[in-house]
């Protein structure tokens, strides 16, 4: 029954992953990429340690894992800032596909609103 | 569990060749980066399954050495693709010459 569980489990962790590949070959810019990009390396991964947890059942094992899971957590959100500004700043981030962008043309806050395209109120 | 692992195998499969489609494409160095961290995640959940299905603990070690090191590659790229200087303009090129670091093409630009 657990191993039942874990198999459901690591079949699923493996199917985040599939769908973010389909995501980063169809996403049309970085942005919404990086969007399908976090899907396996925080919920994929995290599901596929759960299942490993399951299938293991010992103390020092899971204790790694949990610890494995920590350092993913930690590191997949700096990665994916560090990404996400450098395409901002070097242009690679289609602004016309923004909702919302609170800076003006020359990177600075947009203080004041003219509610034209990337203002904060459109 | 052997049917698991087969089915895990064929959709991490999947996941790699995608991932390298999507960096042989590119069409920028970011998303590059993004696909070879995407690959990176699903190297990882691969030596997962293969632990789980196998029932051994002998490769937890390197899951947490790629769970450490993992993000350096795209947090150095993202560094060298954006350089912290003070042209923090969006579009217009950079005046001074000795500035001009940003030697990558604008092709997502609109």
């Amino acid at each position: 029954m657990i191993d039942v569980l874990a198999g459901t489990l690591l079949v699923s962790g493996s199917l985040m992953a599939t769908i973010a590949a389909i995501g980063i070959v169809r996403f049309p810019d970085v942005l919404s990429r990086m969007h399908a990009a976090t899907k396996p390396q925080t919920v994929g991964l995290l599901l596929i340690l759960a299942g490993l947890a399951l299938r293991l059942r010992d103390l020092s094992d899971i204790t790694i894992i949990v610890l494995i899971a920590v350092f993913q957590l930690l590191t997949a959100p700096v990665s994916a800032h560090m990404v996400g500004r450098a395409a901002f700043r070097t242009g690679f981030a289609r602004r016309d596909r923004l909702t919302v962008c609170e800076f003006d043309a020359d990177g600075e806050w947009d203080t004041e609103d003219d509610g034209g395209p990337g203002s904060p109120t459109r | 569990m052997t049917v698991v692992g087969t089915i895990c195998v064929v959709l991490l499969s999947i996941t790699g060749v995608l991932c390298i489609v999507r960096i042989v494409r590119g069409p920028t160095m970011l998303d590059r980066t993004v696909a070879a961290d995407v690959f990176v995640a699903a190297s990882a959940g691969a030596i997962g399954i293969e632990a789980a299905v196998e029932r051994h603990s002998t490769t937890l070690s390197i899951l947490v050495v790629l769970a450490l090191v993992g993000f350096l590659s795209s947090v150095s790229i993202a560094r060298f693709a954006a350089p912290d200087t003070d042209r923090r303009s969006y579009d217009d090129e950079p005046t001074d010459p000795d500035e001009s670091t940003d030697t990558t093409q604008r092709r997502d630009a609109p």
